[in-house]
């Protein structure tokens, strides 16, 4: 049997760039000289994603405070069972973080000059973007056994919050599954940077964790 | 300056064609002049919407010549209906709010010099910021299609309370399509300005030359630094909000609109929902806002000053300070909008509180810049002037924000004239300085041309005596009670105020046409003006090293190193009385700070 032995990527050189005292570390110059230069600073995508995260956090945060004064601003609140597959989608997502980890950690290691014996670097990418995908249909089927049960986006204040925040974290999910689209043509390029695969891995674990706390969002209070 | 080769100093390629270069640039100084552009053309929307109202004010039903042409229904007989009038107020406030005080001061300025000041060749996310702008612009355009269709825009006030926002067109006209045209719009806004904080904050953090570390970037950056942060958040949170609007008015759902709900003899189809959770929503937003608009400001109108001192401000890292600590705090007194709307009076007083805190940074900056301007040898110029006009305004306007602060004089005031008085002193008219003063400041670098300097000392006499002339009277109309958001006055008590809106209406129109000299000058200029030297003003900062106007690139394929604090002016140098942060010249100032 063939053993196919993936040689590593020729990796785009980063560019030579003369940022010295840039990055938020140099607050203070280490030795005190203003006039000091150093040769360092985070890539844009770093300090990028956290951005990112900081700005959904606050979009959901609003969501979550609107909901609680909804729910104690009136005594129409009527409360319902989750549908059981939201269960079912945590743990796949929670998986899709876990092979992501492990991608990233493959892929790196690829990047760093270390041959794959029989094993595509982008292949443990592919099996996260079929965990992000199968959580992705998971959630329309929990929309649609929703429906099945008379509980619409009208129907009751309850059911408006659980659709309004699944359908925005979904909509965050597949921005993560583009990300990784982008990250595994790279890959198979040979053009991806390490900055670009670490924010895109940071960002998916961010809505791994953030699913994770909608699920105890909408359980604790629908 | 270090030479790098050119693949190694330029983000994207150099624009080719027409439509890359003007249209769909990539160029964060192209970017920019969009961002000024737009911020221009809805600038003089809102001010001929404003004069509109003025002149409806002034002589109740007049017949305004060719008002029909804009709305059948809302001006028949060319007299303004009053519903129409609150129409045009709302798409006054807002149009002035997010497409010129947003935009104007932070988006177009500091998307044409942010990178230049930190010495780099562009934003990191390029692409993300020509989105940023036609995003914008999008957003725009939705907003201004509302006049063009159903019954006209919404009449909900740029404030959009509920419930009269969420229920649909059984409120009146606009409250429609109009209203979901504008929820739509603001929200799209929202994602511009989010992805424009993403750049600003990225290319402020990870893209400084060597040798600029934090306290050497210019005030300006500081300010537009400050002011993407404080946009990152408060756009993330108006977002969802619009998003709970437009489905309580497409899709049934009741966030806002509260049970038994009876408008127009119709009962509303919501039940239990809160309407003070809009406004806690809305001004979490709409107060940083405030400070979105004049943080910008704040910075350009320092940058200017000192370049015009000759002297660095009395502290700079005091002012960093100040204007970081009037950003996080704009999140704390957002209640203070609150008063009259029927929430906890103990939450009153836990907003009053960090509302006059916030006086406190906001006076520093003040006194540094009256301290620093003390015993100065202020250079004269249309800029300068301009700084200085902000800093009057922005004192007036403050002065008023003592009495609104307290809730006991503000439920007094909150409906009347005082209140508009004030906003547009403190906000629009002193950020609108502001926007002036950085135009006429940097005009030179961004066309290579100068700007007439007598047209523009005219300019800033008429605004700042006509904006005294506007504003200052609304003072008085409010402690006399007259109330705002009426479209006539028909009180007896109200009649002998007449005079007084007719001579704000006469004032309003007289320096809204001397903005026309503003107009000219710029159009003029661009194309006739005298050229611009490199260095005009002998500034200090990155952007007076760079050629006239800038190569794509900025720096030509080299990166500038920096050597000096921002602003080293009186000191004794081979270049004259200042040393540019790029000259590796050693000087002693002695305004340098230990």
């Amino acid at each position: 049997m063939a053993t196919t032995i993936h040689e590593p990527p020729k990796i785009e050189p980063r560019p030579q760039r003369d940022n010295g005292n840039g990055g938020w570390r140099n607050l203070v110059p280490a030795d005190g000289d203003r006039r000091m230069v150093q040769d360092y600073s985070p890539p844009p995508a770093s300090t990028g994603i956290w951005v990112v995260v900081y700005a959904i956090t606050m979009t959901f945060a609003a969501l979550t405070s609107a909901l609680i004064v909804r729910k104690g601003s009136s005594l129409d609140w009527q409360s319902f069972t989750l549908p059981s597959i939201l269960y079912l989608n945590t743990a796949l997502i929670l998986c899709s973080s876990v092979t992501l980890e492990i991608a990233r950690r493959r892929v790196a290691t690829f990047m760093g000059g270390v041959a794959l014996p029989g094993e595509s670097p982008a292949r443990w990418l592919y099996i996260t973007l079929v965990f992000g995908l199968l959580f992705v249909a998971g959630q329309y089927v929990a929309w649609v056994r929703l429906r099945a049960e008379g509980l619409y986006l009208a129907t009751n204040p309850s059911s408006s919050f659980f659709y309004l925040l699944t359908a925005a974290h979904v909509l965050h999910v597949l921005g993560g599954l583009a990300g990784l689209l982008y990250v595994i043509g790279k890959v198979r390029k040979s053009q991806l940077r390490r900055s670009t695969l670490d924010a895109t891995a940071r960002y998916w674990h961010f809505v791994d964790v953030l699913w994770v706390y909608l699920l105890l969002l909408l359980w604790m209070k629908l | 300056m270090h030479d790098v080769s050119a693949h190694a100093a330029q983000h994207h390629a150099p624009p080719q064609g027409f439509i890359r270069k003007h249209v769909f640039s990539l160029d964060h100084k192209v970017i920019g002049k969009q961002y000024y552009a737009l911020a221009l053309v809805a600038v003089f929307v809102g001010m001929v919407l404003s004069w509109i109202m003025r002149l409806h004010l002034g002589w109740t039903n007049l017949a305004i010549p060719g008002l029909h042409f804009l709305s059948k229904n809302g001006a028949p007989g060319d007299i303004m209906t009053p519903e129409y009038y609150l129409q045009l107020m709302t798409m006054h406030g807002t149009i002035m709010v997010f497409f010129v005080l947003t935009t104007a001061p932070f988006a177009a300025f500091g998307n044409y010099f942010l990178p230049i000041q930190v010495g780099a060749e562009d934003m990191p996310f390029p692409r993300f910021n020509m989105m940023s702008f036609w995003v914008t612009f999008t957003a725009f355009l939705v907003m201004m299609s509302s006049f063009f269709v159903g019954d006209g825009p919404t009449l909900a006030g740029w404030t959009q309370y509920a419930p009269l926002s969420a229920v649909g067109a059984v409120a009146g006209p606009g409250q429609g399509l109009g209203e979901v045209l504008w929820a739509s719009s603001i929200a799209i806004f929202c994602v511009g300005q989010l992805l424009g904080s993403l750049n600003f904050i990225t290319t402020t953090l990870d893209l400084r030359v060597k040798g600029m570390s934090l306290m050497r970037l210019p005030l300006s950056a500081w300010a537009w630094f400050i002011t993407s942060c404080m946009g990152l958040t408060a756009f993330a949170v108006l977002m969802p909000a619009c998003i709970l609007l437009i489905l309580d008015h497409v899709a049934g759902t009741s966030f806002f609109v509260p049970s038994n709900l009876v408008i127009n003899d119709q009962l509303q189809p919501h039940s239990g929902g809160s309407t003070l959770l809009w406004q806690h929503l809305f001004w979490f937003f709409g107060h940083p806002e405030v400070y979105i608009a004049i943080v910008p400001a704040m910075g350009i109108v320092s940058h200017v000053l000192i370049t015009n001192m000759r002297r660095p401000l009395l502290s700079h890292r005091v002012i960093i300070g100040c204007m970081a600590s009037i950003g996080v705090l704009s999140y704390m007194v957002y209640g203070h909008h609150m008063f009259v709307s029927g929430m906890n009076p103990f939450s009153s007083l836990a907003f009053s509180f960090p509302t006059l805190i916030i006086t406190i940074p906001a006076t520093m900056i003040v006194l540094m810049w009256i301290g620093s301007l003390y015993g100065s040898r202020l250079r004269i110029n249309s800029a300068s002037l301009f700084a200085l006009g902000f800093i009057s305004m922005f004192v007036t306007g403050g002065v008023s924000g003592f009495f609104l602060a307290q809730p006991s004089i503000d439920i007094m005031l909150h409906a009347t004239y005082f209140v508009v008085g004030h906003f547009h002193m403190v906000m629009a008219v002193a950020a609108i300085f502001g926007i002036f003063a950085g135009t006429y400041f940097w005009f030179p670098k961004m066309t290579g041309r100068m700007m007439n300097e007598t047209l523009g000392k005219i300019h800033f006499w008429l605004s700042f005596v006509g904006a005294y002339c506007i504003f200052m009277p609304f003072h008085y109309l409010g402690i006399a009670a007259n109330v705002r958001r009426y479209q006539a006055f028909v009180d007896e008590y109200l009649q002998p105020l007449i005079p007084v809106h007719r001579f704000i209406t006469v004032a309003a129109i007289v320096t809204g046409i001397a903005q026309f000299i503003f107009l000219y000058n710029l159009i003029h200029s661009r194309f006739w003006g005298k050229p611009a030297p490199d260095n005009p003003w002998e500034g200090t900062s990155l952007e007076w090293s760079t050629p006239t106007p800038p190569p794509f690139d900025n720096f030509g394929g080299k990166h500038p190193v920096v050597y000096h604090d921002p602003y080293q002016y009186g000191v004794q140098s081979s270049t004259g009385d200042y040393v540019m942060q790029t000259s590796p010249e050693q000087v002693v100032s002695e305004h340098e700070e230990k």
